[in-house]
């Protein structure tokens, strides 16, 4: 059987800033529909960048990227981006915010606003609809941005390290949550971190990178099935597939210099 | 550093005014100054009730003339940095021309003013926006450059409309900086009504505002109610930032950091 066309193809691209030196260098990954992948590597590998070509917000210098067979920004409104901080605006309350890629699009206001209830009920958040984004915590923004994010069902989420900032407990349910909302809104996931237990937890592939220039590393493919539950966590293959992917993340690493 | 107790706020500044007060009785009574060079804080209230019709009546005048101009500069502002804001090549082109505007002493334009929009309301108000334009074109223009920049890439990721970025994005994000342009504004706007009036002097034919009692005490030496008229400029000055700072609050409290509750 063969398999279904790539959702997103990057072909020995490079990318450079102006005359600066190489920020990625010989990419080659086909992204396939269904999907999760995380990207993983030092600070300066690129793995940011990687999610900006294919959102269309930056330009590659050689070689060549596809989404779903198109130019990145003409692929716009089949995915959608979730940043590092939650990026809320702050003077919209949590389902305004949530609204915003339907009003860009001019939806009317009842089916902007229908939608936007019933994705915060999905992310739990129904009874904070009308509060503003100083007045939650953190975890509950980034549940906010989901929602907002998977407004529009697209086919690919890129996700830039979105549970940095938050503790580990909130990050492990925001995990296993990101991965029950799968089940119900299918997307292909492009996922940058820099923890390997959540890459191994989240993704069927894990792509190591190298930095200097931004290169791809190792890619490690994880076959634990979907759903996945918390209890994985605590098996001994996955803590081996952890071991695995820090290995390969530690080869990397470049040596410190006095 | 820990808050200070809610009485101590009030308390405080009426202890130091009342501090003030006494020092003032004593410097007069140490110097044996004239009532007319230096008169007790006493004289100045008894010269206020004597002259309140006539304050009042050029308060009225002042607020006017005050009132346009800065209403004048609050829309122009805003406007001219709508266009600063968007255009590179606009912002290039008008910037350096503003700050010549805002370098010309207004004191130097104001004949000329006179000259073009006539003696009475509209040269005031002309002078009161001329004075009060300049930092609010500063402050939102700043803002509207401010903007986060991942909100600006999740718009672009959403295909917005330029026209989409600035009126849902951009404008919205600036709210804080043009209300503190507005604050700006509201300080120097009176300033501005009041100078205005005292350069028309009697030219206006004695209609004038607090800026024209200025003038006229000053040249029949009324000096407590010269400070009766400071008083007057001074309650008319709080007035217009009281009124800004109630805008700033109702449109700002419930979403900005400024006005974070540290109580929940």
């Amino acid at each position: 059987m063969e398999a279904a066309a790539p959702i997103v193809n990057f072909t020995s691209l490079q990318k450079r800033y102006g005359a600066g030196p190489l920020v990625l260098d010989g990419i080659n990954l086909a992204v396939r529909p269904g999907d999760f992948i995380s990207f993983i590597g030092p600070s300066g590998c690129g793995k940011s960048t990687v999610l900006k070509l294919v959102s269309g917000l930056s330009p590659w210098s050689s070689g060549d990227l596809t989404v779903a067979g198109m130019k990145p920004r003409q692929a716009r409104d089949r995915q959608a981006f979730i940043f590092q901080d939650a990026t809320l605006l702050p003077w919209l309350t949590a389902r305004l915010n949530v609204e915003i890629p339907l009003r860009l699009r001019g939806a009317s206001a009842g089916e902007r606003q229908a939608r936007a209830r019933e994705m915060l009920s999905l992310v739990g958040l129904a009874n904070v609809a009308d509060y503003y984004p100083r007045q939650l915590s953190g975890g509950m923004k980034m549940r906010v941005s989901i929602a907002r994010a998977l407004t529009l069902a697209p086919q690919l989420l890129l996700l830039d390290e979105p549970f940095g900032a938050l503790d580990e407990m909130t990050r492990n349910r925001l995990n296993e949550e990101l991965l029950a909302l799968r089940r119900q809104s299918p997307f292909t996931g492009m996922f940058v971190t820099h923890s390997v237990a959540e890459a191994v937890f989240l993704s069927n592939r894990i792509v190591v990178m190298a930095a200097h220039p931004g290169r791809f590393h190792a890619e490690v493919p994880v076959e634990f099935p979907y759903p996945r539950s918390p209890e994985l966590r605590g098996r001994p293959d996955f803590q081996a597939k952890v071991n695995e992917v820090s290995r390969l993340l530690h080869e990397v690493e470049e040596p410190v210099t006095a | 550093m820990r808050k200070l107790p809610p009485i101590l706020v009030w308390l405080l500044p009426v202890v130091s005014g009342l501090l003030f007060v006494s020092l003032w009785y004593g410097v007069r009574a140490v110097s044996g100054l004239q009532s007319w060079i230096l008169p007790t804080p006493l004289e100045i209230m008894q010269a206020a009730w004597r002259e309140h019709t006539r304050l009042l009546a050029a308060a009225s005048h002042t607020a006017l003339g005050a009132l346009g101009g800065f209403v004048l500069a609050a829309v122009l502002g805003f406007a001219t940095s709508l266009l600063l804001g968007v255009s590179r090549s606009l912002r290039a082109s008008l910037y350096p021309w503003l700050l010549v505007l805002q370098m010309t002493p207004v004191i130097v334009l104001t004949p000329i003013i006179m000259l073009w929009a006539g003696p009475g309301m509209p040269g005031i108000i002309t002078i009161t926006w001329l004075i009060s334009y300049f930092p609010i074109v500063a402050n939102m223009t700043q803002g509207l450059l401010s903007t986060d920049m991942h909100h600006v890439a999740l718009f672009r990721m959403c295909n917005a409309s330029r026209l989409q970025e600035v009126l849902l994005l951009r404008v919205p994000s600036a709210l804080p900086f043009y209300l503190a342009g507005l604050r700006i504004a509201a300080t120097l706007a009176p300033i501005g009504a009041i100078f205005g009036e005292y350069m028309v002097g009697n030219s206006s034919g004695g209609s004038g505002g607090l800026g024209f009692l200025v003038y006229s005490y000053n040249t029949q030496i009324k000096i407590p109610a010269l400070f009766a008229t400071a008083l007057t400029s001074c309650l008319l000055g709080f007035i217009f930032v009281a009124a800004v700072s109630w805008l700033n609050r109702a449109l700002l409290q419930k979403w900005h950091d400024s006005f974070e509750r540290t109580d929940h």
